[in-house]
């Protein structure tokens, strides 16, 4: 390696976070308990400079440093930022939860921070190895924080179950990415790529190599038949946790596979194609069935999860840059969403009782209308209806599919999407028509109320102007990409 | 953007239901009403100059305004009305004031919630009506649905869930296909939503334009809604509250049958054509079967829902006539008279309804009897309600039925007959309910102890009253501001693709 060539500037934020999370490791174990705030501030404060980084050294074009095991691109840029931004939230809608849990330990705040490094790894890893590494850090670190909650058995079989899981779909991630090693000889992304367009690879063994890879990666995005943690794992995991599963991962998950899929195995899209289809629509149909018969909300927003995954791969279905675009913003709506809806669970739970029934929901705008406004919008944004930012990221994947032609598989996505609406609606419903049965008082920290409310009315905001976002992701997308 | 006077009938009740929402709770219910009203009211004067500085002579679209909006997508903020979508603003921005005034004192309930959504509503209704980009449209078709679920699930009678749900997973299922049918003209017409482009589009093949109207039907057959998918209505609009059941049955209903005129018809003429002898039959079938139910009814609010069914089969009836590859022009036009006029005696009916209810707090006809006795400047009104909704000659009623038989005698003897045989049943169970409701003697101590209308319930009466009896005199107000652009569409449609 040649040290004078050694470009460090595009990994900047994530030397900043490391350097910050090892900061705040060592000096919690100097806090007491009492002034366990410091270490959630300093927290806040490293996402906040992270981000600050991560713009300040925004480009409009991809680096490639550390020998290729490292990428900056826009791609890279916008779904980092986001991720500082959702863990950020996620960090304030949660303190009161894990405070009243017992939760609220240094520990809490830096295997979050450490989640993210591997989330941040993942999004700009340039290599089979870094790849790899990033998604370990992850799962290691969200397996920890779910069994932080190490009296309860449900967390504690709910950690097991992902760490079980996960553990197997890295299995079959790494079996395939060794058969693309040994068809291709390397294990740089870009290499791989024009190993695969130059012909020099064994065809047989490639398409092996992709089964395991999609098998993997569907693993990892919990899209159907691979899917049977998530319900368990997020109605089993503290709900502070489920709602750090459900949202800054999924965008990792979304890059990480495009980074394979796309950046990597590209000219197989034919071959993936295929097998992505089966996947969306088994995601789509058993997400959105199943929801129906769930009366536990974060049983019932697992099944929704996994029939967004299935709308999300529509929009790589499509192989196009849009299609890549227009799934990256279903990502983001996405996470904007799962983060008001499990914010207004969050933030209806208090010391000694978990609100995760849709009973607990019951008559909640006459408990306060505001709050049943805002889960009024990310149910219906999930659902789909205008004029919220969930219509936008629906329409937007339809529209990519559409324009390749398959406009049965528009045909079945919108069917889906009406039968998925029936288990919104009954949520809307619950909050709404029924009479209110537990009339104790809604008490929330106001920076969350506050945060919450933006965030709730940003839905609303998006999907009256949703240009802006739009515009980035397809910039981003096309500058990405702009190679294939 | 603001000085564009469609964009303010859309904005000014949207912004004022905002504003109605902000108020609160019912601690500051009466701020609310006013401040409703007030909204309701400059809705209403903004959407009077498209009325009053409308061209009669200019074809196409006019007060056009078209923005870039979500440009990455090729979705335009394409605003602009011809003769057709600008009278159903109108009626739509009258139609609300009069639901303001209608829930006044009557809703207590969240009465600012109430009227917020009513307002917010009024201005999505509005924009489905001038929005000439099609995935605009469907903003604003399907964004109306979540105040509509609202309305019913939460001010409605014992079964509003299951009529609000059903009312939404029905109108959804229709829309979402057609959503599927608007991104494939997309592509078709070189990227872009316009609808006007879609019109344009020259050559669609057969099996394409026969999908393409079936998801259109869907959609619009629901909203109509035409038999036999209609069977979200009745329960709709039993449940609602009374500007739920006014706003209903006098706009969101013509939704459907304008979404026939501007995409259905002129964008897949021959598919429309192809079928027009299966929409004539369910339209036929809505008449007579439809008016069949209706007579045993004995529920007023059911009785005049299949009522409104009944009459909306005029208005797709109408729309289907076909001479050639000709639409038939009285027929049309009699269609688009019918729906003004059933925007108004429908709420005019399920007002009176409202205000009976009010005060027996009973829905069944067999509660009631002799409420002229104590009501009779009440049972007057309801009166000339009645025999319009029975299309007696001198009111609204009788012009659109009445041009739509005639354009139905030019084109086929027996379906005339059949469509003629609305003027007896929709007398015998309009009028058949009144006698039974209004006339005899004093049926039980609810009705003894019945109070006669209030100034409230007067001066919504009245207004609707003289709507009846304007349109009924001189329906030529509103047929001249519609006759260029029924011209152009005839021409449109006339035009094969294949």
């Amino acid at each position: 390696m040649n040290w004078a060539d050694l470009n460090l500037m595009p990994a900047l934020p994530e030397m900043f976070l490391l350097g910050a999370v090892l900061f705040i490791l060592m000096l919690d174990l100097y806090l007491s308990d009492a002034k366990r705030g410091i270490t959630y501030g300093l927290s806040l404060l490293t996402l906040a400079v992270a981000a600050f980084l991560q713009v300040s050294t925004f480009e409009t074009f991809s680096t490639i440093t550390l020998s290729g095991l490292f990428v900056d691109d826009p791609m890279a840029d916008i779904v980092k930022v986001a991720m500082y931004g959702v863990t950020a939230t996620v960090l304030v809608y949660t303190r009161q939860y894990v405070k009243d849990r017992g939760l609220f330990k240094g520990e809490y705040y830096t295997l979050t921070l450490f989640a993210l490094m591997g989330m941040n790894l993942m999004v700009s890893a340039g290599n089979f190895i870094s790849l790899y590494m990033g998604l370990e850090l992850l799962s290691l670190s969200l397996c920890s924080l779910i069994a932080l909650q190490r009296d309860s058995a449900k967390a504690t079989e709910a950690a097991m179950k992902y760490f079980v899981l996960s553990a197997l779909a890295s299995g079959l991630l790494l079996y395939g990415m060794s058969m693309v090693y040994g068809a291709t000889g390397t294990l740089d992304l870009p290499t791989v790529a024009k190993a695969i367009a130059g012909g020099s690879a064994n065809p047989t063994l490639m398409v092996f190599g992709l089964v395991f890879i999609v098998a993997g990666l569907a693993f990892k995005l919990g899209a159907v038949p691979f899917h049977m943690w998530v319900p368990d794992v997020y109605q089993g995991s503290p709900t502070a946790l489920t709602l750090m599963i459900g949202a800054a991962p999924k965008l990792a998950a979304f890059v990480f596979v495009i980074r394979i899929l796309v950046q990597g195995l590209g000219a197989m899209v034919a071959d993936w194609q295929g097998m992505l289809i089966i996947l969306a629509v088994l995601s789509m149909a058993i997400g959105n069935i199943t929801a129906i018969a769930q009366t536990n909300i974060k049983r019932m927003l697992a099944y929704s999860t996994i029939s967004h995954m299935g709308f999300l791969l529509l929009g790589l279905i499509a192989g196009t840059p849009e299609g890549y675009a227009s799934a990256l913003f279903y990502a983001v709506v996405y996470v904007l969403t799962t983060l008001v809806g499990f914010g207004i669970l969050l933030g209806l739970s208090r010391a000694g009782f978990e609100c995760e029934t849709l009973d607990d929901l019951k008559g909640l705008n006459g408990r306060n209308s505001w709050y049943a406004l805002l889960m009024l919008l990310a149910l219906f944004s999930m659902a789909g209806i205008p004029p919220l930012a969930g219509f936008y990221a629906k329409f937007a994947v339809i529209q990519a599919i559409v324009n390749i032609n398959l406009v049965w598989l528009a045909v079945v996505a919108v069917i889906m999407s009406l039968i998925g609406a029936f288990y919104y609606l009954r949520a809307v419903k619950v909050m709404y028509f029924d009479e209110v049965q537990d009339n104790s008082p809604i008490t929330m920290p106001v920076d969350m109320k506050l945060v919450l409310s933006v965030n709730g009315i940003a839905l609303l905001v998006l999907g009256v102007v949703p240009e802006r976002l739009v515009a980035m992701c397809v910039e981003a997308m096309q500058l990405s990409l702009h190679s294939l | 953007m603001f000085s564009n006077p469609l964009s303010l009938v859309i904005w000014t009740p949207i912004v004022a239901g905002l504003l109605v929402l902000a108020t609160g709770g019912d601690q500051r219910a009466t701020l609310a009403r006013w401040l409703a009203l007030a909204g309701a009211l400059a809705g209403f004067l903004v959407s009077l100059p498209l009325f009053t500085q409308f061209n009669n002579l200019h074809g196409g679209m006019q007060f056009v305004e078209n923005l870039p909006w979500i440009e990455s997508l090729g979705i335009r903020y394409h605003l602009g009305v011809d003769g057709i979508s600008m009278l159903f603003i109108v009626l739509n921005s009258f139609t609300t004031l009069m639901v303001v005034l209608a829930g006044w004192e009557v809703i207590q309930k969240r009465a600012g919630h109430y009227m917020a959504a009513f307002l917010i509503m009024s201005g999505l209704i509005n924009g489905a009506f001038a929005a000439l980009d099609a995935i605009l449209f469907y903003v604003f078709f399907e964004g109306m649905l979540i105040p509509m679920y609202l309305i019913i699930g939460i001010w409605g009678g014992p079964r509003r869930v299951y009529a609000s749900v059903k009312f939404f997973l029905y109108t959804l299922l229709g829309s979402l296909l057609m959503l599927v049918a608007f991104i494939y003209l997309y592509f078709q017409a070189g990227k872009t939503f316009e609808i006007e482009a879609f019109q344009a589009l020259a050559k669609i093949p057969r099996d394409v334009q026969l999908l393409l109207f079936v998801a259109f039907f869907l959609s619009f057959a629901v909203k109509v809604p035409m038999w036999p998918v209609h069977t979200w209505l009745p329960d709709a609009h039993v449940e609602a509250p009374t500007g739920g059941s006014m706003v209903l049955a006098a706009i969101t209903l013509k939704i459907g049958a304008y979404g026939f005129l501007r995409f259905a018809l002129p964008i897949v003429p021959d598919a429309a054509l192809e079928v027009a002898p299966i929409m004539v039959g369910l339209s036929l079938v809505a008449v007579v079967y439809i008016g069949l139910v209706a007579l045993v009814q004995t529920d007023m609010k059911k009785l005049v829902a299949y009522s409104s069914i009944s009459h909306m089969g005029f208005v797709t009836l109408g729309m289907f006539l076909f001479t050639g590859s000709q639409m038939n022009v009285w027929a049309l036009e009699g269609a688009l008279v019918q729906m003004v006029s059933h925007g108004f005696i429908s709420a005019g009916m399920f007002f009176c309804i409202g205000v009976m209810y009010d005060r027996v707090h009973s829905r069944n006809i067999a509660d009631y009897g002799g409420v002229a006795n104590k009501m009779p400047i009440f049972a007057a009104f309801m009166m000339l309600f009645a025999m319009s909704n029975s299309g007696l000659p001198a009111t609204s009623g009788f012009v659109g039925e009445f041009m739509v038989i005639m354009g139905a005698v030019q084109v086929n003897f027996w379906v005339a007959a059949l469509a003629a045989t609305t003027l007896i049943f929709g007398a015998a169970y309009t009028l058949w309910m009144y006698k039974r409701v209004i006339f005899g003697e004093v049926g039980n101590d609810h009705v003894e102890h019945m109070q006669d209308v209030n100034k409230r319930e007067f001066l919504v009466l009245a207004i609707l009253a003289l709507a009846v009896l304007g349109m009924g005199l001189y329906p030529q107000l509103f047929v001249e501001k519609m006759h260029l652009s029924v011209n152009d569409l005839i021409a449109h449609v006339a035009q094969s693709k294949l």
